[in-house]
């Protein structure tokens, strides 16, 4: 009975493990440069199912772009030198993480920007309501 | 005034909300503009879809400016586009040329022959491997390619009469084509 457990527990670990690994087989030369190319096809999007990563995605101009990235890995070039050539056809859009940039500076700092505002919004609240503590005036003001 | 202090907050987020709402609403979210508009288009060599033997090149398509529609017979949205294509192509005043874009040639042979051959000629491209040099993640696509073989305009998704009177049509002006009048 132990020894079934044991093995279907070991079936699932197996096929989990299978279900998040490459959908093709590429040759790869060894371990690390197929642990390079899941990390960076990780960190690109896939265009057809845009939530998806290129690693993730089934769709067949993701296995295309993979069959790419493979061949310029194979070909020497860095992980930059692929990213560029896809950024070169498909924008800055198909990275994960965007560059930082003039037309997406709202992006960068538009959430930090917003912080600040709340922050100097509810400092100017906090201080002007300790001053009317300080010096109980007539108005109503302090009650909410 | 203090006491509208909220309110004037509340009523900026609405404003934020809203206008998120209204621009989901009023572009195409899964459109990625291309980087390739105002920049050559890719050299390509491909067969033609009706005479495999011949083979197109961008050398030869040099010249005058030309549409290039990318298409292929699996695509459920070039079946809505293929009419529009089909009533406005003499109209547009240059060539449209068209695009199988991985798809097996005799379905999309078999797919013109049904419903009509819109296209000035078509080439394919079965693996799709020179449409990733051009950008293209779907279909249809279509690009306006000048004289020079310069990409002036994409558009993604299926051309319709609103979207060639109010994006193509000033763009095919630009480069000295001029539109039937009713477009």
């Amino acid at each position: 009975m132990r020894a079934l457990l044991l093995a279907l527990a070991l079936l699932l670990t197996v096929s989990a493990a299978r279900a998040d690994s490459a959908i093709d087989a590429l040759p790869f030369k060894n371990a690390a440069q197929e642990q390079r190319f899941q990390h960076l096809t990780g960190q690109l999007r896939c265009l057809v199912c845009q939530n998806e990563s290129l690693a993730d995605s089934n769709a067949g101009l993701a296995k295309d772009l993979r069959l790419q990235v493979f061949q310029q890995m194979q070909a020497g070039r860095t992980d930059a030198q692929i990213k560029q050539y896809l950024v070169a056809r498909y924008s800055d859009y198909v990275l994960y993480d965007p560059p930082l940039k003039p037309s997406n500076y709202v992006l960068w700092f538009g959430p930090f920007a917003v912080l600040l505002a709340g922050a100097a919004g509810a400092a100017l609240y906090l201080r002007r309501r300790s001053r009317a503590d300080a010096a109980p005036a007539d108005s109503g003001d302090e009650d909410w | 005034m203090n006491r509208l202090l909220p309110l004037a907050g509340f009523l900026l987020l609405v404003t934020l909300f809203g206008y998120g709402l209204w621009w989901n609403a009023h572009h195409d979210v899964t459109a990625v503009p291309s980087p390739l508009i105002g920049k050559p288009a890719p050299a390509f060599d491909l067969p033609r879809l009706h005479d495999p033997a011949l083979r197109v090149t961008k050398a030869d398509l040099l010249g005058k400016p030309y549409l290039l529609n990318v298409f292929a017979s699996w695509c459920f949205a070039c079946g809505d586009e293929h009419p529009v294509l089909m009533a406005e192509v003499h109209e547009l005043g240059l060539p449209l040329i068209g695009y199988d874009y991985k798809d097996k040639p005799a379905d999309a042979r078999a797919w013109l022959t049904a419903r009509g051959d819109p296209y000035t000629l078509v080439v394919t491209d079965q693996s799709g491997d020179t449409a990733i040099n051009f950008g293209v993640y779907g279909a249809p696509e279509t690009f306006l390619i000048d004289a020079d073989g310069i990409i002036r305009y994409k558009h993604i998704g299926p051309l319709t009469p609103g979207v060639i009177r109010d994006q193509l049509a000033p763009q095919l002006r630009k480069l000295g084509v001029q539109p039937a009048p009713g477009i």
